[in-house]
């Protein structure tokens, strides 16, 4: 069973599908269309994803220059200068330990980027291959691993991550493991959804006739196909993670200090909320930003790469 | 479509059960035995043993889990280990408190956002379409504890209009409501302008025009109750989304609900309750989602006549 929005998707898969197996496609869009000419596409009718693509890439320079770019450290405490106001000494200002806030959230940039992209990469790796193998194989593995999905996703996301949590225990890569282990499931779902269209095309059918096997199917002419859908998975599902894994380091339950992750910083400045209100401000803001940032860029990838939304 | 129906629930039954089991499997893998840690650092081997036995420890796992099972149907989830009472009544109360912040959010989120959505689509591109959306979006990314501490710091704190934490009368619920709401107003909204500025776009709705019909009957009569179908569908998503457990908001505001029980569940160590209201949020989720497709299968009329 696919839930409404997971449909929706589909099924503007399969719409586009049509088109492309008419072999209008090409003729539609003008010429072959590169992976770099929609990338320009994008760029001439979509200004924000452009805009937003730039923050990111700021975002994730400001994360590799954070030593060069400022003079603190990310650990050094200055118990002078105690939950100081914003100053052109310390632009966002000082923390209870007497931290620079700046500081804190270049290095915690790194952190929280790492914690969006890493799971996601794993989740997608893992999703896209049983979704593959569940549309492919069909028969009981396909039950099982689709059961398996369903159960996943009948739990909340934030209460099974938090299980899952507690079951591994702190730390970075329990952190990475958890979030990929609570998102795999859509993409799994969604991938298979695509399998099937796609097996019922002239092409696959070409080569299951001409006796290509099924593993070199599978990365040959499925996997390649997802890919559109893949990319833009990718871009909605990281700012869900870096959501996801802020809400768990705001509850306690993810990294833990002396680490900087943004989450963490929201939730100990959590108790001077009223007496020094940036604490927390400055570190949710760079939360929204990025995850404002990645999905306009998700939605601008979606416009370019699904030939059936474009008009 | 009834035996759709059946089958649907069957399978839903199905999903339950895994769940119950992947919950009672996760929670058996941490080291450490529950007896050992229930009893305290001091207590003697013969004492943890018998604790062991009587807790049922001692059999094969999956035993344990359909006495589990069978409990659980009679309405028994076992014993609180840190607060030694029954799980079932500490999930009742504590569903109560989630159940009155859930129909708040979602009351509200749904009447802003249905009526901010229409004006949206019916004026696009003017300035309350740009405001709306705008506001939308910030609901759609803000993370709800940043909105949380917002609503905290400038409601709260500095207007003093309203509690800021807690739930000694009902005006405790108002901000956790807000904030709960504010994600799902955002996106009811985002929902019903761009089905409602598909479904304008139809022939039925020039057709309606030509013979006559004021806007606000096209709107009312023909395009609305059209875009409600997938509207509806998310609104029962969501409020089973808000019904299973608003962890972060629950624990902002301190609303003694079903998900910061199951916080305090994991600060203390305390399986039996994690389990149950793990357990009873999945519970939710999928009658919500059964719920959510009956809807659509019953709405739609297109639908109904296939099945």
């Amino acid at each position: 069973m696919l839930s409404n929005r997971e449909r929706k998707i589909v099924e503007r898969f399969e719409k586009s599908r049509k088109i492309q197996s008419a072999g209008s496609l090409r003729s539609q869009i003008g010429e072959e269309e590169t992976f770099f000419t929609m990338m320009r596409r994008m760029a001439r009718e979509n200004k924000l994803a452009v805009f937003s693509a730039i923050v990111i890439l700021l975002i994730i320079l400001a994360a590799i220059l954070a030593p060069v770019l400022t003079p603190y450290s990310y650990s050094d405490m200055d118990l002078m200068n105690r939950l100081s106001p914003p100053s052109s000494a310390h632009l966002f200002g000082t923390d209870e330990a007497g931290r620079d806030i700046l500081t804190r959230l270049l290095y915690g940039a790194r952190v929280s980027l790492l914690t969006g992209v890493v799971p996601t990469i794993m989740s997608m790796l893992l999703g896209a291959l049983l979704g593959v193998v569940s549309g492919i194989y069909g028969g009981w593995l396909d039950d099982l691993i689709m059961r398996l999905a369903d159960i996943t996703l009948a739990f909340p996301s934030m209460l099974l991550a938090m299980v899952i949590m507690y079951m591994l225990g702190d730390g970075l890569i329990n952190v990475f493991l958890t979030l990929a282990l609570v998102n795999w499931a859509s993409v799994a779902r969604i991938v298979r959804a695509q399998t099937l269209q796609l097996k019922k095309t002239e092409f696959v059918e070409a080569a299951r006739v001409i006796g290509v096997r099924r593993g070199k199917m599978i990365f040959r002419h499925i996997l390649p196909n997802c890919l559109p859908t893949l990319i833009v998975l990718f871009t909605l599902n990281v700012p869900a993670a870096i959501l996801t894994e802020s809400s768990l380091s705001f509850l306690g339950l993810g990294l833990q200090p002396p680490s900087a992750s943004w989450g963490l910083m929201v939730n100990s400045g959590r108790q001077y909320l009223y007496a020094a209100p940036w604490l927390s401000l400055a570190p949710g803001i760079a939360i929204m930003v990025s995850v404002l940032a990645f999905n306009f860029l998700g939605d601008g990838l979606r416009d370019v790469l699904d030939p059936y939304q474009k008009k | 479509m009834v035996r759709n129906a059946l089958q649907r629930l069957l399978q839903s039954v199905l999903v339950l059960l895994g769940a119950a089991l992947l919950v009672f499997l996760m929670l058996r893998i941490i080291p450490g035995n529950p007896a050992a840690v229930l009893m305290g650092e001091h207590a003697d081997a013969t004492v943890i043993k018998r604790m062991t036995e009587e807790l049922g420890l001692d059999q094969p796992v999956l035993v344990q889990f359909f006495r589990y099972i069978a409990d659980a149907l009679r309405g028994d989830f076992g014993t609180s280990f840190s607060l030694g009472k029954p799980v079932s009544e500490l999930m009742a109360s504590a569903f109560v408190n989630t159940l009155i912040l859930a129909l708040f959010a979602s009351a509200y989120a749904w009447i802003l956002g249905i009526i901010s959505g229409v004006i949206a689509a019916v004026k696009k591109n003017s300035l309350p379409d740009r405001l709306f959306m705008g506001a939308s979006l910030l609901g759609v990314s803000m993370p709800v504890f940043m909105a949380a501490m917002l609503l905290q710091f400038f409601l709260g704190y500095q207007l003093k209009w309203l509690p800021i934490a807690g739930t000694s009368d009902w005006t405790g619920f108002i901000l956790p409501a807000i904030a709960l709401g504010w994600n799902s107003a955002g996106s009811v909204a985002r929902l019903v302008r761009s089905t409602l500025l598909e479904i304008l776009e139809e022939d039925y709705i020039d057709t309606a025009r030509a013979k006559g019909r004021g806007q606000m009957g096209v709107l009312m009569v023909h395009a609305l109750r059209n875009a409600m179908l997938p509207v509806i569908t998310m609104m029962a998503i969501q409020l089973s989304g808000m019904l299973s457990g608003a962890v972060i908001t629950e624990t902002v505001f301190s609303v003694n609900g079903i998900g910061r029980l199951a916080v305090q569940a994991i600060s203390s160590r305390d399986i039996p309750l994690l389990q149950g209201t793990v357990l009873f949020s999945a519970a939710i989720v999928i009658i919500g989602n059964y719920v959510a497709d009956s809807l659509y299968n019953v709405l739609d009329p297109r639908i109904r006549k296939e099945a």
